[in-house]
């Protein structure tokens, strides 16, 4: 089936395809929802991804917090943000992080409007396919 | 009867719950963004709404990726407000009128919109921000001095319901709250939006031009705004933007003719841009 919203720059849709692939991230990622769990986290990441049958790329971009590499593998940004709030980054802070802006700048484009939409809405604006 | 006589659009933005909850409201950042809500939490006095039907999406909280209901109604007697990632919002419990819950699952249901009901649920940010902003500041121990029926609708998982399905699930709350014998005073509140975008690479894309339409076609154009379809939101309003549809819900199910009698608009807050609209019955 053909995507109508493939050709928006920067932006990953979360469809049925995108969820499918995030599953066992995006479910590992949801239950740092709950103190008990961060606490088990913490204490040992690597054991507790134990428990859950994500890809390799996926276990590694969650021990090396690649946060646009866990979106590019499946991953949802409102689950993704349960890491980021487990290391105390919140979400205006992680997407600093994500547009590559850095934190301090992105929070300035915000504060004056933030991104606009003229030349964001096509990747052919953005020099992509 | 029930009747529905006005309706609320707002943003439920989580980093305007944590400035309410850390008492920061009143700094430079965050005072256009409360200053806005002043004539609301008037409004809402006034109003004094017996039950408030309250429009949300849960954002990977009570709802994991194991089931996606694209809309589930809130049957359960209370709703906690959940552990998001950073502890629970310091604000009441929620209460349901469950009765009129059970009341409009059933009438839905017949009227051809298949509900997923919920027995348990804990609530996010998407519904206690609204409550916040509209009722002002609660303690725990606090009454949010309103019943609330809460409707949870899927915006996470592409594709959310359309924005013509919302409005016509909107139609189809509207007679079964006008079903129920109770006499009730009903205020519904679709929330979410404005123009937001969170993650990759565009992230902070703000569009105020559309927001803006938005906000007007509510009372001029409605229905043609209902027909919008989606990459539209995607595109223009940002990958979170879609979340928009569910004033759609709100919307249809208030009077075709209905008067704005106040409007809200204010970037940024994080990430987003803050809208809000107050529209009421013409006959009210
Ligand atoms: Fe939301």
């Amino acid at each position: 089936m053909k995507k109508d919203y493939e050709d928006i720059p920067g932006t990953f849709v979360f469809d049925a395809d995108r969820s499918r692939e995030g599953y066992h991230l995006n479910q590992f990622c949801i239950t740092l929802r709950l103190q008990k769990n961060r606490d088990a986290f913490n204490a040992n990441e690597e054991a507790y991804l134990d428990g859950f049958p994500m890809t390799p790329e996926q276990r590694e971009a969650v021990l090396k917090r690649q946060w646009n590499r866990l979106l590019e593998l499946g991953g949802n940004v409102y689950y993704t943000s349960k890491l980021a709030a487990n290391d105390g980054i919140n979400f205006q802070n992680l997407a600093g992080l994500m547009t590559g802006m850095g934190v301090e700048s992105y929070r300035e484009m915000m504060l004056n409007g933030g991104r606009s939409i003229e030349g964001n809405r096509y990747k052919s604006e953005w020099g992509e396919e | 009867m029930a009747r529905i006589t006005a309706g609320v659009g707002v943003s439920h933005v989580p980093a305007i719950g944590v400035a309410m909850d850390t008492g920061i409201t009143d700094q430079p950042y965050w005072q256009p963004v409360f200053k806005g809500f002043e004539f609301s939490r008037k409004w809402m006095a006034e109003k004094k709404p017996d039950v408030v039907f309250l429009v949300y999406n849960d954002h990977c909280t009570a709802f994991d990726a194991s089931c996606i209901p694209t809309f589930a109604l809130g049957a359960a007697a209370t709703f906690t407000p959940a552990d998001e990632g950073y502890g629970p919002r310091p604000v009441p419990v929620v209460k349901n009128h469950q009765k009129m819950a059970s009341h409009i699952a059933q009438s839905l249901i017949l009227d051809e919109f298949d509900l997923t009901i919920m027995n348990e649920m804990e609530v996010d940010h998407g519904l206690t921000v609204p409550l916040s902003v509209m009722y002002g500041d609660k303690k725990p121990e606090d009454d949010w001095g309103v019943l609330v029926i809460p409707l949870a609708v899927n915006v996470v998982q592409y594709p959310a319901p359309t924005g013509n399905r919302c409005y016509n699930l909107g139609k189809a709350i509207r007679r079964a709250v006008e079903s129920f014998p109770e006499d009730l005073n009903v205020v519904i509140f679709g929330t979410g939006g404005m123009s937001h975008q969170l993650q990759y690479k565009r992230a902070g894309l703000i569009n105020p031009e559309f927001d803006t339409m938005f906000l007007d076609k509510l009372t001029s154009d409605p229905v043609g705004l209902s027909k919008m379809p989606h990459v539209d939101y995607l595109r223009e309003a940002g990958s979170e933007g879609v979340e928009m549809v569910m004033w759609h819900v709100m919307r249809g199910a208030l009077d075709d003719d209905v008067v704005e009698v106040h409007r809200h608009y204010h970037v940024p807050a994080s990430n987003t841009a803050v809208g809000h609209i107050i529209l009421e019955n013409k006959n009210a």
